[in-house]
């Protein structure tokens, strides 16, 4: 780690100000991607600012909407008496991100600005259908993942929570990478006012991504029988020592049966 | 009556500490005025170093001083010694590159260590160490060791021609080309030994220190044999004689073999702490240790076996090509060679063997001994042969292997490779594993799966392994340059508690609770009276240090022989006391009696009289009660087994899980038996990561891949099934305790016996052999071009 100011604001107002006098400086959410990265020499910020204290964690339920605070662990998450009763599938994602170390750390809003490719929440905003609510506007989920590590932020804008409408039906599931346990394919999968979608994270080149295929298919019929023979062109997906493209779309075809399965 | 005796399942006593955060590793330790190093180290597997400049870097905040391999050599360090020697089939001895401390004209690997920047604290170091400015010429590197040996490869050594370290035989080779004349049928196969990452959870750590009022220096380092390294870097790196130079290796977190070299770090911290005469603190982060520890295994073979037509072995050829890594690390020669080849008989009758072996320098970490050491290459190379062999013959698997096992009764058995087996009984150990892990009720267990559309398969290695390497004489006629006994200290106190120091070290095995209960079962003292010293040159005699498996069969053995005199010592005073000859006192649980008489004196009040004394036979006997004793082993010891391995496959993913493992081995005798289930399951979840998870994968020009967690697949405890443990054991006919050795048996036996589960869950797929790690993405691999054939077809 490089050294580096430290500043905790006390509101996201302050935050932003300290963001903005300095070009350098870095928002700190979680850390989990953050810390790691800096204690590897990889990022070299002349100041963090830990959002921690700029109230933005809090679950709340306001009409047919769960809005989650940036700053919201995945521990909280999954344990919310709030998010079980909405959308059980994001209790259920969040109960599977990392480690019990992981989730008592990471927070919604961190992992949504970081957008990892293999990251598991960006699924679950896109499927959804989710906005993105920043310091400065709301942000509809299509129009802000915008490729790996890429998002529609601007600079000196921060998220501060994530309105999720509620869902008919809707479920993840996760084939983790062995060695990291990211999501080498995660499929989430939901039915909402505004019809289907289905998600993908970890697999694609270019970040999460929706399969229109299966949205046709579970459209007409909301079954895993329906996207059976809907393939997902490899020439999408990623490849590495853990996996080749066409096992990845392969999986992406496995990982939505078992989503839709579940939902 | 000694309840926390032989045979008792005592809880390990070092766990309180360990398990509350009290233990004392060498990070742990700072001293007054200690500064930090950090190594400036090789990003490139291969590249000509065409200058350094440390001008800024020196000049850096908290910099204390910066050093080079010009600044060692100018010294006249010598270069990072190998303790074996190995000769060519030509009598040649092998090539031997000089390894320096620190990298001189040349890096040879990523990780390489450049300089050693010395500082106020660790950020600084690092900064500096950044700061340095080298200008390299890219030579290219390669990492396979085929790629290695072919024409126009790049040199790793300049003085090395075609990459070749040696090229070694073993066995009768004409006898096995006549077998392989009368055979009916030949088997071939090609495997690879996946290289590993040793991944113990503590990282290596070092402390040096000098005072220059004595001129002693002192290094903690986390070692598993900390006279070896005062020895190999006293005498051949830094020539610091061993009454100037104390080693200490404190707790260590694990070792798994990869803590028994000697590393160069350890020498340059050393070194260093003469030069800036403050204390040095190192400490490898996980991302250095994955690209400077010694990785395992990395053996690529082919085999042939020559089979009768009634599925007897009639004969068995193997060459390999093990991968050396850049230099040789301290014992890498021995283990293709004398650790894994000598061991192809198995626990086979085959009566002809012969076996090549060819080591190869490439630009990768130096590969050397890792849990098992050889051996489970040589176990996986003949488990799966056997299988293939039972599969190409249409013999049933158990079948096979009851045909050609040593029968029992053959002990003392001579293999035709080298080894002379002491005993064993393994048709037992598989009828008990076989027994123990329901093997008759597997087909309606598969039947059950395929219900659920999963692949069910079942598997076994029956296997012998060879530890205790041994003895001194025979190592070192085989190339072996330090001798393999172990020394035992016994201190008996007046009161008659007692202070045992053991050359042996412990790095998680539990020796202050094994050792102990050795101590307290042959003194008839209480348990809790006794304490084991290990790990420091300046209180343990000496000593070679725990690997093999060796810590009770040699470690233990040397303690029996240490307490024999004591009680000898003990008899003599006992007659003296009691006025009865020699011949008449006998020492048993704990007192010295007169035979035909009530006399009798209890163990502590021989050892006061020792200290006291006043009513003592001086002419005849020093006073005290102290003992050293040094055991050089007979002959290696066997421990042997079987295991069976049982998994389901989802054919949808490729994901293989281990639903089922059961052992039975015979480790000779047992101390503890809580200590051997843990030391065997410890073991095969070692084994299970191998066969299943974990793979150091480097790319064609020696940049590793899987070089951090984030890549490298160690198994975690929901990869693991609950490990079902039976021992069934034939004792150790040439050391006093009958013990064999667990450390390594579960690393051993257990990847053949995961991957032969996995082939015979895949037996409808067509699947002759994998290689490890049969990862999902593997088995989908095979499972889709199957289909994909089918398809076509």
């Amino acid at each position: 780690m490089y050294d580096f100011s430290y500043h905790k604001p006390g509101s996201v107002a302050d935050a932003v100000k300290m963001l903005g006098a300095d070009g350098e400086a870095k928002a700190l959410a979680g850390g989990m991607t953050f810390i790691p990265v800096l204690k590897q020499r990889l990022n070299k910020p002349s100041a963090v600012v830990d959002l921690s204290a700029a109230g933005l964690s809090g679950i709340k339920l306001e009409g047919d909407k769960l809005i989650i605070g940036a700053m919201t662990t995945h521990a909280t998450v999954a344990s919310s008496p709030e998010v079980k009763k909405a959308i059980p599938a994001l209790a259920h994602l969040a109960n599977n991100i990392g480690d019990r170390q992981v989730r008592s750390r990471g927070t919604i809003g961190g992992s949504l600005a970081n957008n990892d490719p293999s990251a598991c929440y960006p699924s679950a905003v896109l499927a959804l259908g989710a906005t993105i609510h920043t310091n400065q506007r709301k942000v509809a989920a299509d129009d802000y993942f915008q490729g790996m590590f890429a998002t529609a932020l601007e600079p000196g804008e921060i998220i501060t929570a994530v309105e999720f409408p509620m869902a008919e039906r809707a479920a993840y599931a996760k084939f983790p990478n062995p060695a990291s346990r990211y999501a080498m394919v995660g499929v989430f999968v939901a039915k909402t006012a505004k019809g289907v979608r289905v998600a993908v994270t970890g697999a694609g080149q270019n970040g999460v991504f929706r399969h229109a295929a299966m949205e046709a298919a579970l459209s007409t019929s909301f079954t895993p029988d329906a996207i059976k023979s809907v393939t997902t062109p490899a020439d999408m997906m990623n490849a590495d020592i853990h996996g080749s493209a066409a096992y990845r779309a392969h999986l992406v075809g496995v990982m939505a049966a078992r989503a839709v399965a579940a939902a | 009556m000694i309840v926390d005796g032989i045979g008792a399942s005592v809880k390990r006593v070092e766990d309180h500490r360990f398990l509350s955060g009290k233990g004392h590793y060498t990070d742990d330790m700072n001293r007054p005025g200690q500064t930090h190093a950090v190594f400036r180290r090789s990003d490139s597997p291969h590249a000509r170093i065409k200058s350094i400049d440390i001008a800024a870097a020196s000049k850096m905040a908290g910099v204390v001083a910066i050093f080079t391999g010009a600044d060692l050599a100018a010294e006249g360090v010598g270069g990072v010694p190998c303790g074996w020697q190995i000769h060519n089939k030509d009598g040649s001895p092998m090539a031997e590159p000089m390894h320096p401390v620190l990298a001189i004209d040349k890096v040879r690997h990523v990780g390489d260590p450049i300089a050693m920047v010395v500082a106020e604290t660790k950020q600084q170091a690092k900064d500096a160490a950044e700061a340095i400015n080298i200008e390299f010429e890219e030579l290219g590197g390669i990492s396979d060791v085929r790629a290695a040996i072919a024409p126009g490869a790049p040199l790793v050594h300049d003085d090395v021609a075609s990459n070749v370290c040696f090229d070694w035989h073993i066995g009768d080779k004409a006898a096995t080309e006549a077998a392989f004349a009368n055979a009916f049928k030949i088997i071939k196969l090609d495997l690879t030994n996946n290289r590993l990452v040793p991944n113990a959870m503590e990282p290596r750590a070092a402390i040096s220190e000098y005072d220059i009022s004595s001129g002693e220096y002192t290094l903690h380092t986390t070692s598993q044999n900390p006279h070896v390294i005062r020895l190999l870097m006293g005498a051949f790196v830094l020539h610091i004689p061993e009454h100037k130079l104390r080693v200490v290796a404190p707790d260590v977190g694990g070792g798994f073999g990869s803590k028994i070299f000697h590393y160069a770090e350890e020498a340059a911290l050393t070194w260093a702490a003469a030069k800036v005469l403050r204390p040095i603190k190192w400490t490898a982060d996980r991302s250095e240790s994955f690209i400077t520890d010694a990785h395992g295994r990395d053996h690529v073979s082919h085999a042939e076996l020559a089979v009768a037509e009634d599925g007897k072995f009639l004969g068995l050829r193997v060459e390999t090509l093990a991968n050396m890594g850049a230099y040789l690390s301290t014992f890498a020669p021995s283990v293709p060679t004398y650790l894994s080849a000598t061991l192809l008989a198995g626990v086979y009758t085959t009566p002809a063997i012969y076996a090549q072996v060819k080591a190869v320098f490439t630009h990768t970490v130096p590969v050397d001994a890792y849990r098992g050491a050889g051996r489970p290459e040589a176990t996986f190379l003949l488990e799966r042969i056997v299988d293939v062999a039972a599969r190409d013959l249409g013999m049933d698997r158990v079948e096979i292997r009851r045909k050609n096992f040593i029968p029992a009764d053959a002990f003392p058995y001579q293999t035709p490779i080298a080894l002379q087996y002491d005993s064993g009984d393994y048709q037992t150990t598989l009828r008990e594993c076989l027994r123990m892990a329901d093997y008759d009720g597997f087909e309606a267990r598969r039947k059950a799966a395929a219900a659920k559309g999963k692949l069910r398969g079942i598997g076994m290695s029956t296997y012998v392994e060879a530890c205790g390497i041994a003895p001194s004489a025979v190592a070192g006629a085989l190339g072996a340059r330090a001798g393999l006994y172990e020394v035992a200290n016994i201190r008996v106190h007046p009161t008659g508690s007692v202070t045992v120091f053991t050359g042996a070290h412990s790095h998680g095995q539990g020796h202050e609770t094994t050792f102990a209960q050795l101590v307290a079962d042959q003194l008839g003292i209480p348990f809790n009276q006794i304490e084991i010293v290990h790990g420091d040159t300046s209180k343990v005699p000496f000593g070679m240090g725990t690997y093999g498996s060796r810590s009770l069969s040699v470690g233990g053995s040397a303690m029996v022989k240490a307490m024999d005199k004591i009680i000898l010592k003990g008899r003599k005073i006992a007659a003296h006391l009691m006025e009865a000859s020699l011949d008449d006192v006998e020492f048993k649980d704990g007192k010295f009696t007169v035979t035909g008489t009530d006399k009798s004196k209890a163990f502590a009040e021989i050892s006061l009289t020792a200290y006291v004394p006043h009513n003592y036979p001086i002419e005849e006997l020093e006073p005290g009660l102290e003992e050293t004793a040094f055991y050089d082993p007979k002959n290696f010891t066997y421990p042997g087994g079987c295991h069976i391995c049982e998994v389901e496959i989802d054919p949808n993913t490729g994901t293989v899980a281990v639903i089922n493992f059961t052992a039975v081995d015979d480790v000779g005798r047992v101390i503890n038996p809580m200590i051997v289930e843990g030391q065997v399951q410890g073991g095969i979840a070692q084994g299970i990561g191998q066969a299943l998870l974990e793979h150091a994968i480097y790319d064609e020009s020696g940049q590793l891949l899987s070089g951090s967690m984030m890549d490298y697949t160690m198994p975690r405890a929901d990869d693991l099934p609950n490990i079902l443990v039976g021992t069934e054991s034939t004792m150790c006919t040439h050391n006093p305790l009958g013990a064999k050795g667990v450390g390594e048996v579960g690393a051993i036996g257990s990847p053949p016996a995961v991957i032969n589960a996995v082939v015979d869950a895949l037996r409808d797929y067509d699947v002759r052999h994998l290689d490890m790690p049969a990862t999902p993405a593997k088995i989908w691999g095979i499972i889709n071009a199957h289909t994909l054939k089918m398809a076509a077809e």
